[in-house]
């Protein structure tokens, strides 16, 4: 029995694995639509996230198995002061899998030593959400057809976003990456993805400030919303915020085969006038996530077609 | 300086100079009802100067909570006045329940029942970080 509760506990072949099941899940959905019957996924959501939950209770639906759990602590028995612990072992009792949202780190890592059933981080406050990272791999995966030699330009709070901390994880580990870093120095990302991640491996990487400088060289551009909440004054903020929001006009020296992703949901960091342009790839995410998510379950059940 | 002979105890030998006081807090030596010398700066060929602790009993010790605070120590187990064991302390690959995590955002700071737990990620840099949230431990 397994957990996933950070986008590394899965090898490279794991996550070519996992890509692999997800690709034939969408050129045959109709093999994969019983393969989890009679099994139950809980989705512990102990804050909201509704995309996030949507998608795993999708993925469970479309493998044909069940779904069951709640979508806030105020609906659960954390409200009486239950420990994660006890929720978990509870619920593993019922549920042949689970899923769980929390907003302290760590939570889902007591989860996993007393669930008795596997369990999948959806995201644990500001820490990992690895199943974000794994529809963006297949989301790297389907537009380029490679994760090696690629350019990719994170752009925005990259202090704060544990996505672009996960994907740089994950993306590190495959030959010829270079990234490119764009935020403003409030938001730059922190000094122990670079030492941990990037330095170790020698990989190439360098600073910007804006996104115009360096859009020609990029294959990826993944966006994040700069939150005026970041800054230390008003007047910073307001100076920066547009610096950061992604226009037909700035992708206009980008490569034609570019995409732009996005973790969602977006405020203004993308404009509207961007969704049409065939670079755009963010929505396509959303629904590789689904994808991904049902491979994992269907992993960490171990349950085959 | 004199300082005589233990005949059943522990010597913490090869401690850095400096951390004596710390080692004997964190093991809690004031509590016991023994000699305890303790020996600092001492002149020491291979790190010029270092601290001793001399105890004058025989007592378990957390090899992975001195290991952790100084993986520099030799454990020195005297019997009827011989060295019958030494043993060189080094980075333990986990260390439970003795520090606390310090990052509020973590879940052991509101479950408190929870056993902290750090586990080495870095030996070259002596990194350890927390379980369940990753954060790095401070020493």
């Amino acid at each position: 029995m397994r957990s996933i509760l950070n986008i590394t506990d899965l090898s490279l072949s794991e996550l070519d694995e996992l890509i692999a099941t997800a690709e034939d899940m969408i050129a045959n959905p109709k093999k994969y639509s019983e393969v989890c019957h009679g099994k139950k996924l809980a989705t512990l959501f102990f804050e909201p996230s509704t995309r996030t939950r949507l998608s795993f209770e999708a993925a469970m639906l479309e493998l044909g198995g069940s779904v069951l759990g709640f979508s806030e602590a105020s609906s659960s028995s954390a409200a009486k002061g239950e420990s994660v612990a006890d929720t978990t072992r509870v619920v593993g009792c019922y549920a042949d899998i689970i899923a769980m949202r929390h907003p302290k780190e760590g939570a889902p890592v007591v989860a996993a030593r007393k669930a008795g059933v596997p369990v999948i981080n959806a995201g644990d406050g500001g820490h990992n959400h690895p199943t974000q990272t794994l529809a963006d791999l297949l989301t790297i995966w389907r537009k380029k057809h490679t994760f090696e030699g690629l350019t990719i330009g994170m752009c925005g709070d990259l202090k704060f976003g544990r996505t672009v901390h996960s994907l740089v994880g994950a993306m590190a580990r495959y030959a010829g990456v270079k990234f490119v870093f764009i935020s403003p120095e409030e938001l730059k990302i922190p000094q122990y993805v670079i030492t941990d991640e990037l330095e170790p491996r020698n990989i190439p990487y360098k600073e910007v400030s804006t996104m115009e400088e360096v859009m020609p060289e990029l294959d990826v551009l993944y966006m994040t919303r700069v939150q005026g909440e970041r800054f230390f004054n008003e007047a910073d903020y307001i100076r920066l915020r547009d610096t950061y929001i992604l226009t037909p006009e700035k992708l206009a020296t980008a490569k034609e085969d570019m995409i732009v992703m996005h973790p969602l949901p977006r405020v203004n960091e993308i404009s509207v006038k961007v969704d049409d342009d065939p670079r755009a790839a963010y929505f396509d995410q959303v629904l590789n996530g689904k994808y991904m998510r049902a491979a994992l379950i269907m992993k960490l059940l171990e349950v085959t077609v | 300086m004199i300082i005589g002979q233990i005949k059943d105890g522990i010597v913490l030998d090869h401690i850095t100079a400096g951390r004596g006081m710390d080692i004997y807090k964190i093991l809690e030596l004031e509590k016991l009802d023994c000699t305890v010398a303790m020996i600092e700066r001492a002149a020491s060929h291979k790190m010029g100067r270092k601290d001793i602790i001399k105890i004058d009993k025989d007592m378990d010790i957390d090899f992975d909570v001195l290991g952790y605070i100084d993986p520099g120590i030799t454990v020195n187990v005297i019997r009827d006045g011989e060295v019958v064991e030494r043993r060189q302390m080094e980075l333990p690959e986990r260390v439970v329940g003795v520090l606390k995590c310090k990052n509020p955002r973590c879940i052991t700071s509101v479950e408190q029942e929870l056993t902290h737990e750090f586990k080495l990620t870095d030996r070259a840099r002596q990194i350890y970080r927390c379980v369940y949230c990753d954060h790095i431990a401070s020493k």
